[in-house]
């Protein structure tokens, strides 16, 4: 048996161990070494919330503190992309997308097509996003949806730390533009993950869990929601599968359609607000490409169309969780 | 028997911390003979039967289909027909008063496995039981020591029994070297020589029966009794299109209808399994070494490495067991049963036979090496 690490420990690993077999990948952001070059400990943070940590001593000259310019600094890592080098940049919260999303859609997701697809851009964007760490509107958004919009972009939105380590090294090895999603609360969840080098495909679904009556579709922080949900419905004999598309660009649709062609009913779940969500992308691509297998309407259960509560009381009633899915799949399920 | 016999949830692997009871294969009030399957469960990595390990009547299904228990938990009882009713039910009381399910904090509790350097190559094994002269497990092509999840501690009661991930398999270094039947044997007998095993009985499966038939060619005196379980080594014929389209596969919908021809029950081969397979399939290294096994070992969709004069030849006892339905190698290739060849051949049974009837082939090992 493979031994146990924290999600953040798998990110940390994928990082070390693509460092340490390719000498282009260089990693860059705020406080990612922390402290470097000014008096004081050396790689004291690595990152706000210590993801990069030991890489700063591991990879001499390869791990970088960046002013607090996200313009400047994911722009030099494009740059740099565009130059040979395999950068992983970390945007601290996924909601300072605003100040730097120029040098990430209309620059690195652009070049390739803009150049007659001589052009490689291999940056990866490692970012924070995800309500439920009483960060308040500011830096607790779930913004996945709006770079599954940009054709050229990759997005990777891992759930769990075997996951997060596969895809992350494949998003260092891939040549185009990654946005590489990482939900806050989900740092310190615990996994099997093997210590050896491995990829994990984009544009492939994992099917969580096996079931005939309700297909889930989960992204993120969702899926173990929804595994939570489809134990519970288990023992009232509603058998659910989940799939979570682990990649939202590429998107898996054949998993979702061959399992609702399947089962016949879908709920969507789905951490973003809910208009032009991947929620409403799924369900539209359902209800279009698998009508005829349909039984009852599509359920979507995302957060309400508000920003992110300060207030804990109401944060909690803004995310998703288990109660709203069960809800959404025994509505679909007793559709008559 | 009059003692009340509790029937519980079994540890099918490390990682196994409950399970689903998917099917009761007994009724209350049905006989039990010892051996025979009781009720089908399931965990969330491989689905098997509960066998009586006592004769008796099955008085109680503590259980019912789709329950989840944890491991240990109360699936029934069996005990003779005249035990009183009310005996049993306070028999059930008092166990269900006293049982505590396993916490995740007991993970580390019993056989882990461990990791070695064995001729510069790391080479991870699982070690159970103790004293004796040892019997190691040799999985086959693909494999890795989790193939005798049902085997190993069964056959642990009276000797050590090791279970190693070869080269190029499960947590074992991805470096196969030749790639031949001889570079995986001499790695085998450097195992044997790094934990200090002068002679052990040798169990392979599949290709792991011939790196046992080629370590017994090689040096036969660190034998001392062969088995063999649906061999390679011991005909021209292996189902080529299994072993290259399992090389090739990536993803699970190439790869789910190769593992199905593995098991003559096809609903073995659960989510988990593909998953568990493809994950593997995934680590670095692990497609340049299967290519290589198959490319030095089953060329052309043949076996290129015949040794089909050792089990007579070698002077020791040999047990060989097919399954009759196994769909990779024919149990056509099962030798002459002759002089201290012995030969069983399981009717109903495809190539993963010591998973898919581990009851039966623990119980001929057991007595083949008394």
């Amino acid at each position: 048996m493979a031994r146990k690490i924290t999600y953040q420990q798998a990110i940390n690993e994928a990082l070390d161990q693509e460092m340490a077999r390719d000498q282009t990948v260089i990693v860059m952001g705020e406080d990612n070494a922390g402290g470097a070059g000014s008096p004081g400990e050396d790689d004291a943070w690595g990152g706000v919330l210590g993801v990069t940590k030991g890489l700063f001593h591991k990879h001499p000259g390869r791990v970088l503190d960046t002013p607090i310019s996200e313009s400047g600094f994911i722009g030099a890592a494009v740059g740099a992309a565009c130059n040979g080098m395999r950068p992983v940049a970390e945007l601290m919260f996924v909601d300072f997308m605003g100040v730097c999303f120029d040098q990430i859609f209309n620059q690195a997701a652009k070049f390739k097509y803009m150049f007659g697809g001589k052009a490689e851009t291999p940056v990866v964007i490692r970012t924070m996003y995800g309500a439920g760490f009483r960060a308040a509107a500011q830096h607790s958004q779930c913004l996945y949806n709006i770079f599954t919009h940009i054709p050229g972009l990759k997005v990777v939105v891992p759930s769990n730390p075997y996951d997060a380590k596969g895809l992350l090294i494949q998003s260092i090895r891939d040549n185009d533009p990654v946005i590489f999603m990482e939900h806050k609360v989900l740092y310190t969840m615990e996994g099997e993950v093997p210590e050896e080098v491995y990829t994990v495909p984009f544009g492939e679904a994992a099917v969580v869990r096996e079931g005939d009556d309700v297909t889930i579709v989960a992204i993120g922080r969702m899926v173990s929601f929804a595994q939570e949900a489809a134990a519970s419905l288990q023992k009232k004999g509603i058998h659910c599968e989940i799939i979570d598309p682990r990649t939202t660009s590429p998107l898996d649709e054949d998993t979702i359609l061959e399992s609702v062609e399947n089962t016949g009913r879908l709920v969507v779940v789905d951490e973003s607000n809910p208009r032009c969500s991947m929620a409403s992308d799924i369900a539209g691509l359902v209800a279009q490409k698998a009508f005829g297998a349909l039984k009852a309407p599509i359920e979507q259960v995302t957060a309400p169309h508000v920003p992110v509560p300060f207030t804990d009381a109401l944060e909690d009633l803004y995310i998703p969780n288990a109660a709203a899915i069960e809800a959404a799949v025994t509505r679909v399920k007793e559709y008559r | 028997m009059s003692e009340i016999h509790m029937l519980t949830m079994p540890k099918w692997g490390l990682s196994m911390k409950e399970g689903k009871v998917n099917e009761w294969l007994k009724g209350v009030g049905d006989p039990i003979e010892v051996g025979e399957e009781i009720v089908e469960v399931e965990s969330e990595k491989i689905a098997g039967a509960v066998e009586a390990s006592v004769a008796g009547v099955l008085r109680r299904q503590t259980a019912s289909d789709e329950d989840v228990l944890p491991v240990g938990g109360l699936l029934g009882v069996v005990a003779d027909a005249e035990v009183a009713d009310a005996d049993i039910d306070a028999a059930v009381e008092a166990f269900l008063a006293s049982f505590v399910p396993p916490s995740d904090d007991d993970e580390d509790s019993g056989p882990t496995p461990e990791k070695i350097e064995v001729a510069g190559r790391r080479i991870r094994f699982l070690k159970q039981g103790d004293g004796g002269e040892p019997l190691i497990l040799v999985h086959g092509f693909g494999g890795d020591l989790n193939n005798w999840l049902f085997n190993q501690e069964a056959l642990s009661s009276k000797r050590a029994v090791y279970a190693l991930d070869l080269p190029g398999h499960g947590e074992s270094s991805k470096d196969v070297g030749e790639g031949t039947l001889e570079s995986l044997a001499d790695t085998l007998l450097a195992f044997m020589d790094t934990v200090g095993i002068d002679s052990a009985h040798l169990a392979g499966h599949s290709m792991g029966g011939a790196v046992c038939l080629q370590l017994a060619a090689k040096a036969p005196a660190r034998v001392g009794s062969l088995v063999l379980i649906c061999s390679a080594g011991l005909g021209e014929e292996i189902n080529g299109a299994y072993i290259d389209g399992f090389v090739a596969a990536q993803d699970r919908r190439s790869l789910k209808p190769l593992l199905a021809e593995l098991f003559a029950d096809t609903s073995l081969v659960t989510r988990q399994l593909v998953d568990d397979m493809l994950k593997y399939k995934r680590l670095e290294g692990v497609g340049t070494a299967l290519d290589k096994l198959a490319g030095t070992m089953f060329a052309d969709g043949r076996q290129q490495t015949l040794l089909t004069g050792v089990p007579q030849g070698l002077g020791k006892p040999v047990l060989v067991i097919w399954g009759e339905q196994d769909r990779i190698i024919p149990a056509s290739h099962a030798p002459e049963a002759a002089g201290l060849v012995r030969v069983e051949v399981l009717a109903g049974q495809g190539h993963m036979a010591q998973m898919e009837a581990a009851g039966d082939i623990n119980r001929l090992i057991e007595g083949f090496l008394e």
